[in-house]
């Protein structure tokens, strides 16, 4: 498959503190790359670079199929990119905003104003396309700002952040948007702090810390390779739980983990439904009526966590995201309740 | 080349609609500089004893307009790192554009309103009284020079701008440069009355040379010069420090643009 960008050792310095030491990236055309990290990791500097805003220290890279250092036009003509701020200029309304790129895009007047009025329609904006964005909301502008840069369509496209501070409806709508530029071929590099989002929209992930990459893989790679499935179980009685984790040793190699806070038991479940029952059995026979049993998959958090010692979402996120939620929180569940063995 | 005119043009007029959408922007580039002219030809102009027949209101004139034209090293800072700030100069780097005309369009756009504002102070300015003498070429040339120091304020104020990155900074700072400039100069009082040392100072400041080639080319009178090289010959003496001035800070400006990046 052809590749849309690939980076190779970019390094970059300010003073003598090293943001990014050697970051190696490869993204296959039309595919999304997504890029974890905490804060300082490296992500803005790294989409910087790509962007052709800033020059690396070291390594190379070649977006769209132009090299970096050498042809920087050419990758600015194939790039859209937004920026972790928004880029508006609020005293210019919103039509003119995206007219003004349309124009310095050489598409001519008309066609700048066509093009416009599209992707205002596209992104919800029509009706506030003749206000200043000045009095957008937060939302509005983080649109204007995406919207602003897929005048030209362009075939890759760098979103840093592109939904932090958006409330739910925006976020699954901007989700949507950018699906749909992936469906009609574009590359995306999509930097975010939410586990989730990597999660929904990137076929493959990388998780940068300190300036390095220190994972990658697709999302179900790198949840396996943290840990895979684990088996929960909580009692209402916190006597019970000596008994419930010698259940639980029965059925796995490793040795389960108590947690006494919330009355759980957990085990890496290796052996499939087979060790389920077993488990299942075992509680019976000791007569344990678990208050809750539960297959989980380890989330992306689990991997974030388990990778960089710190969370993704640390500083004044919404602590409960409901999409999040009900795909990958603790305890709970419907379906894995259902596998309950009677 | 004509893509990098055309992108530029278009960007001056993101300048030109900003002052469309706020109305209140006009008033500030015209109200204060022609408060000015009445303040200093009415006000002023009783109390001071200058060289000549046309007295302090043709003196001052002049200094007005070079005043004026020193104030769009702040007018240009800041636009800059605004747009610096809010992000802007990101999205137009990363357009397939000439990265040039991003600051030309910028100090295009301020040289395009100090024409106004110059414009607006040349009408009160002959409604109270002010007059040039010299004919039509010469007036144009004396307001031809003080827009070219315009012109060379701005570049210098993206330079400062660029380098800063911060508004608060860049305002200080153009305050800083602009006060002895402005000062100590003959833009508002003749040098005569001062002590021989500073007098040779304010006769070397750039913007006495200005000032006193537009005095010329007006025909406003000002008075005995101490025989200092630029006051003697203020027209060439201008243009050189002009010329040399943009050549300077033009590549300088380009350079800082390259590597801009907004400070968080
Ligand atoms: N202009 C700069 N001058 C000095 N240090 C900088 C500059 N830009 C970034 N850094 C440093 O480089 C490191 C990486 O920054 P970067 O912005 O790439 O992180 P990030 O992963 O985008 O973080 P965040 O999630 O907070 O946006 C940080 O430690 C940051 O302080
Ligand atoms: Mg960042």
């Amino acid at each position: 498959m052809e590749t849309a960008i690939t980076a190779e050792g970019l390094r970059k310095s300010y003073g003598d503190h090293h943001a990014l030491k050697g970051i190696d990236l490869t993204v296959p055309a039309g595919t999304v790359l997504g890029v974890l990290g905490p804060n300082g990791a490296g992500k803005t500097t790294t989409v910087r670079i790509l962007a052709t805003l800033l020059q690396p220290d070291g390594g190379r890279a070649t977006v769209a199929g132009y090299d970096l250092a050498k042809q920087p036009v050419e990758v600015r003509r194939n790039i859209g990119l937004t920026g972790q701020y928004a880029a508006v200029d609020e005293r210019l309304t919103g039509r003119e905003n995206i007219e003004l790129i349309g124009v310095l895009l050489h598409l001519g007047r008309r066609a700048a104003k066509a093009r416009a009025a599209e992707l205002l329609e596209q992104f919800g904006l029509t009706d506030a396309g003749d206000r200043m964005a000045k009095t957008y909301s937060g939302g509005m502008r983080r649109r204007l700002d995406l919207a602003a840069s897929l005048v030209a369509r362009p075939p890759v496209l760098f979103l840093d952040e592109p939904t932090t501070g958006l409330d739910l409806t925006s976020r699954l709508a901007l989700w949507d948007t950018i699906r749909d530029q992936v469906r009609n071929g574009t590359t995306v590099l999509l930097t975010t702090q939410y586990l989730e989002e990597a999660d929904q929209l990137a076929d493959r992930l990388a998780v940068i810390d300190k300036g390095t990459v220190i994972a990658d893989g697709t999302p179900d790679e790198l949840k396996r390779k943290v840990g895979g499935e684990r088996l929960e179980v909580a009692v209402a009685d916190p006597a019970d739980l000596a008994a419930t984790a010698r259940a639980l040793a029965a059925v796995s190699p490793v040795d389960p983990v108590v947690d006494e806070e919330t009355r759980s038991v957990s085990v890496p479940l290796t052996g499939g439904v087979a060790a389920l029952s077993a488990a299942a059995a075992g509680l019976d026979e000791l007569g344990i009526e678990p208050e809750d049993f539960a297959v989980r998959r380890s989330s992306l958090d689990d991997v974030f966590l388990a990778l960089t010692g710190h969370t993704g979402a640390s500083d004044g996120q919404p602590e409960t995201d409901p999409t999040e939620q009900q795909k990958s929180g603790p305890r709970k569940s419907a379906q894995t309740k259902e596998k309950e063995p009677a | 080349m004509t893509e990098a005119i055309s992108d530029s043009l278009a960007l001056a007029g993101r300048q030109m609609r900003h002052i469309r959408r706020m109305p209140e922007q006009l008033l500030g580039i015209t109200v204060m500089p022609i408060a000015f002219v009445v303040v200093f030809g009415y006000l002023f102009g009783s109390a001071m004893q200058v060289p000549g027949e046309g007295g302090y209101k043709e003196y001052i004139m002049a200094g007005i307009f070079a005043q004026v034209m020193l104030a769009n090293i702040t007018t240009t800072a800041v636009g800059v790192v605004n747009d610096l700030n809010n992000g802007l100069v990101d999205r137009f780097r990363a357009l397939p554009i000439a990265r040039s005309s991003v600051l030309i369009g910028r100090t295009g756009a301020d040289a395009v309103l100090v024409t106004w504002t110059c414009a607006m102070m040349a009408l009160v300015g002959y409604l109270i009284g002010w007059r040039a003498h010299n004919g039509v070429l010469q007036t144009l040339g004396g307001f031809g020079l003080l827009l070219l120091m315009g012109f060379a304020m701005s570049w210098l104020g993206a330079l400062i701008g660029l380098t800063l990155r911060n508004v608060e900074t860049v305002s200080a700072l153009s305050g800083i440069i602009m006060m002895p400039l402005a000062f100590l100069s003959n833009a508002f009082v003749p040098l005569d009355g001062l002590p021989g040392w500073l007098r040779t100072i304010a006769e070397w400041n750039p913007v006495s040379a200005v000032v006193s080639a537009s005095r010329q080319l007006f025909g406003n009178e000002q008075g005995a010069t101490s025989g200092a090289l630029p006051a003697e010959h203020p027209v060439a003496a201008s243009l050189i420090v002009l010329v040399v001035l943009l050549a300077v800070v033009v590549p300088l400006a380009g350079r800082a643009y390259e590597k801009a990046a907004a400070q968080r």
